[in-house]
């Protein structure tokens, strides 16, 4: 931990299992992707009627309980929560909004560039900017307030969640929607998608693996630490991408993708923005939410309701383009998220020193 | 010496590390921090470092505090 070594590791593991799990009937460039399998998983629940996209995804589920399972054995569980959490769902609801517009969460942004979807680097930059943006909240005093120590019993409940899913899954219960066609009906089997989301998600408990703070402290702290995970999984997963055959280079013709640049870049921007001021990306959101975070928790929850919303009211973006719903959703995210800092901006900060003075600062 | 303490306890990420560098910089011989979560003591040592401070680690219940002085 706080290791560059492991942080590089987790992240070829990353990559390679998907492109692995790509190999073994995920969707190209999709072996993971936080933002799409929350919401395949919202649409396998019956809670959007997206036909092509819902199956409750057992990465998602593999990822929370092996984050909890890890975070559990280090003693690291901690169940807290009360950090702004309205907020929390909001902000969440939004980066879901700005994932959907672009196709991917920051991971599957990664993962789309490694399988040669030039299109990734319009969502690049603009996820770059957006947390560029959101940093300079960061740097006036945005803050979410404090958390605080909640009863242990709550921190079990998300995870309790999970394996109540996990078990509807492998029963075949007929309460869920399994997609017939379109990337909803590809997927890897349970169990190989279940193990690998385990493996990740204890991994990246430990490291801290997160996309946002990759870029985040490489412009606020000169920190390569996060960021150098996020270049092992680009790394492994072009290399697994090339050995399986599915690497094709271009614009068009990529894989649950479009070819619209600006909105592309938007997209990405607004998650990236909305991730910031939630101190962490989607897959961070995760992580936190097994280990007894119920601000996490909260955020999960928010990109979940996103999810549903995005394509209960046609705002996700589809190979065709993006929607005109889709357009007017992201520009009224950017206002609320820029709302949303400007008025959780501590102005006083203030040092307690030694004695009992008070510094301003 | 005399220290200045930050509390930055139930802070998320990346709260507490820019409530240190903000102290940092008005402290630059040195500031105590407290935290309460994993994370925050790894960020904060790891920035720290970085500027080439020394950090000290204590802990009891469940609070961490980290001394941060210069070398």
């Amino acid at each position: 931990m706080g290791d560059k070594k492991t942080i590089i590791i987790n992240g070829l593991i990353v990559g390679f299992l998907s492109a692995l799990l790509v190999k073994f009937g995920n969707p190209i460039n999709m072996g993971i992707c936080i933002a799409c399998f929350i919401r395949d998983t919202v649409g396998g629940l019956g809670l959007h009627r997206a036909e092509l996209v819902q199956y409750v995804r057992p990465e998602i589920i593999g990822i929370v309980l092996g984050a909890f399972l890890m975070s559990y054995g280090k003693k690291e569980f901690q169940t807290r929560g009360g950090s702004s959490p309205l907020i929390r769902f909001v902000l969440g609801f939004i980066v879901m909004i700005g994932a959907l517009m672009f196709l991917g969460c920051p991971l599957r942004m990664v993962l789309r560039l490694a399988g040669g979807d030039l299109n990734a680097l319009f969502g690049i930059v603009g996820f770059a900017f957006g947390i560029f943006v959101g940093i300079q909240f960061l740097n006036k005093g945005f803050t979410l307030k404090r958390t605080y120590n909640l009863n242990k019993v709550e921190g079990f409940i998300f995870p309790i969640i999970n394996v109540f899913l996990l078990v509807l899954l492998i029963s075949g219960s007929s309460l869920l929607i399994f997609s017939q066609k379109g990337p909803g009906s590809q997927h890897a089997p349970i169990l190989l998608a279940l193990l690998v989301g385990l493996v990740v998600g204890a991994f990246a408990q430990r490291t801290r693996l997160c996309m946002v703070g990759g870029i985040r402290d490489l412009i606020l702290f000169k920190d390569w630490y996060l960021l150098s995970g996020f270049i092992a999984i680009f790394i492994a997963a072009l290399i697994g991408n090339i050995a399986f055959g599915v690497f094709n280079l271009g614009f068009v013709k990529q894989p649950v993708a479009h070819t619209d640049g600006l909105w592309n870049f938007m997209g990405m921007a607004l998650a990236g923005f909305g991730s910031v001021l939630l101190g962490g990306c989607p897959m961070r959101q995760l992580i936190l939410a097994g280990e007894g975070n119920i601000d996490s928790v909260i955020a999960v929850l928010g990109m979940a309701a996103g999810a549903a919303f995005a394509h209960n009211f046609k705002l996700a973006s589809s190979p065709q383009g993006p929607t005109v719903n889709g357009k007017i959703a992201v520009i009224v995210g950017f206002i609320i998220v820029a709302l949303i800092g400007y008025f959780n901006i501590e102005r006083n900060l203030s040092f307690k020193v030694k004695g009992d003075v008070k510094v301003e600062g | 010496m005399k220290a200045n303490i930050v509390d930055a306890r139930g802070r998320a990420c990346p709260e507490p590390v820019l409530l240190t560098k903000k102290a940092l910089e008005l402290f630059k011989e040195g500031v105590d921090v407290v935290v309460d979560n994993v994370t925050a003591r790894e960020n904060i040592k790891r920035f720290a470092k970085n500027l080439g401070y020394n950090v000290d680690v204590k802990e009891e219940n469940g609070d961490i505090l980290l001394i941060i002085r210069k070398e």
